[in-house]
């Protein structure tokens, strides 16, 4: 069996990665792998690039600082949730937002992108921003079923929406 | 409400009726909300949880004008009572067994089902007999949107609505149909349905739910995914999937008749003959023979029994309700000769069950 590369315990998790062409192998602990998964999750966010993957001096510290994490409203912490599996409050969903990311994915895919119905009380502009989510939705699976007309009339309304809400589409697609 | 008068009633989503109910048994849609102003259940302490209740039974009162829903407070409800509302699939077995304030509204015809403080502050559910998800989804969502006026529910953009568990996050909905499989499970036919369901992402359970053991034949297929879809996308889903298992049911079902109509006669006699001649019997067991005659019934093996009559002795016979009709508590070898006893009379020509 291999051993980790970033310690010496077994490797449980073999990631292929290509990065500008080259293909890089990967073989990770347990451990080491969702501290892999956090710092990608991390740099992708703040773009930075010069943020190398594993700075490996951190890695216990900072697996601890993902346990002790906690959430500045209900004060559940990020270990307390993943022993219980329920969380503290609404707010959670932004303190361990990166945490819960992967997860989310997991469950539901990685569409982590809600676009179902929403409280009449969000204001107009969302509203419009979910209905037009859900009607690119819609196309795609009509699409799907090869449903030419209803898709040309989903199309239409997309452009419709579009031009109410002006320049928006650049930033949902 | 008179929990009494509802035991002599079979309950909605065992009313026999509504399309493909020979094999469809009902059409449930549930819906997670949390009130954006206070720590989910697990954080909240009993003070904060009766503080929910109030607020929202007195909004629920005012949302639910025009239509009657009675309140009941499960926390101050016997055992026995919690149990059978559990039967009747109105609260959930973890809302029967938690502690502190919580409750349950229930419209008169129990369609319509609202708990407060179980997992999340506010679980929505509606209940229908045969397939009939439309119904299901355009009531529980005018009553979502009725209550969404007077409370702020817990909502992100990119997330929807947000609940305690991340696996009902988004739209929150439940949308789950229950089926009779007989024929699918005699045959072990059911094991490609499963996979087949677990490749697009719908999961499968017992009778009541998570974690349940498939009893009397009975499964209940709903969606996983609660995020990234529409409402009507995870509806649509399982109208598409269930038409083909019911097909599999029936063909699997004309296609035992045609090859073996003695043997399959032979089992349905022989239940419905356990059945009106026991001693004494289990939950399980009865559950099981009943599963049978239910099929038989549809295949017209048996021609003096109806389906919402056997419906309502599936439901009957569970203890808690066996219990109440009984009007005494009872341990568990009383209870199977109680039960027996029930099934002789009830199925014995016709009789209501009441002592002769």
């Amino acid at each position: 069996m291999k051993k980790c590369q970033q310690c010496s315990k077994p490797a449980t998790l073999h990631i292929t990665e290509i990065r500008e062409g080259e293909v890089q192998a990967l073989h990770l602990c347990e451990s080491c792998a969702q501290e892999y998964w956090h710092s990608e999750l991390e740099s992708s966010e703040t773009e930075d690039a010069s943020n190398s993957p594993f700075p490996m001096s951190m890695v216990e510290d900072e697996l601890e600082e993902l346990d002790s994490l906690s959430c500045p409203n209900c004060g559940i912490s990020f270990k307390q949730f993943r022993a219980q599996g329920r969380l503290g409050c609404p707010h959670d969903y932004v303190a361990f937002e990166a945490e819960l990311l992967p997860l989310l994915e997991n469950i539901h895919g990685d569409t982590a992108q809600h676009c179902g119905k929403a409280p009449k009380r969000a204001p107009d502009a969302s509203q419009r921003q979910y209905r037009l989510i859900r009607l690119r939705n819609d196309l795609r699976s009509a699409v799907d079923m090869e449903n030419y007309e209803e898709a040309a009339q989903i199309r239409d309304e997309i452009s419709e929406l579009e031009q109410e809400l002006g320049e928006i589409t650049d930033t949902t697609e | 409400m008179d929990l009494e008068a509802l035991t002599e009633k079979s309950g909605e989503w065992l009313r026999g009726t509504g399309p493909e109910s020979d094999i469809v048994v009902s059409s449930r849609i549930r819906l997670a909300r949390n009130l954006a102003q206070y720590p989910f259940i697990s954080r909240c302490d009993d003070t904060t949880k009766t503080e929910i209740e109030t607020l929202l039974k007195a909004k629920m009162d005012e949302v639910a004008a025009g239509r009657r829903l009675q309140y009941l407070d499960v926390d101050d409800l016997e055992t026995l009572d919690r149990q059978f509302l559990v039967e009747r699939q109105l609260i959930s077995r973890e809302h029967a067994d938690s502690t502190g304030s919580r409750g349950v509204g229930i419209s008169d015809e129990e369609t319509l089902s609202v708990m407060i403080n179980e997992e999340d502050h506010i679980r929505i559910q509606v209940l229908r007999s045969g397939l009939s998800l439309d119904e299901c989804w355009s009531e529980i969502n005018s009553f979502d949107d009725a209550l969404e006026e007077e409370v702020t529910y817990a909502f992100s953009e990119k997330l929807g609505y947000l609940t305690a568990c991340p696996t009902n996050v988004g739209t929150g909905i439940r949308v789950s149909v229950m089926l009779h499989l007989p024929a699918l499970v005699m045959t072990k036919e059911i094991q490609k349905v499963f996979q087949a369901l677990h490749k697009i992402s719908l999961a499968v359970r017992g009778l009541y739910g998570e974690g349940s053991q498939a009893v009397g034949d009975f499964y209940q297929i709903s969606n996983q995914v609660t995020l990234g879809k529409s409402e009507d996308q995870l509806i649509q889903t399982l109208k598409d999937v269930v038409p083909n298992i019911v097909d599999y049911e029936r063909r699997v079902r004309t296609a035992l008749v045609k090859e073996n109509r003695q043997s399959l006669h032979d089992t349905v006699a022989r239940a419905y003959g356990i059945l009106r001649n026991a001693q004494t019997i289990s939950s399980e067991e009865t559950m099981h023979l009943l599963s049978s005659v239910r099929m038989g019934i549809n295949l017209g093996l048996i021609d003096n029994l109806e389906i919402p009559e056997v419906n309502e002795l599936f439901i009957q016979t569970q203890p808690a309700h066996l219990q109440k009709l009984r009007k005494s508590e009872l341990g568990s070898a009383e209870r199977n000769s109680a039960r027996a006893s029930f099934l002789r009379r009830r199925l014995s020509g016709g009789g209501s069950g009441e002592e002769n």
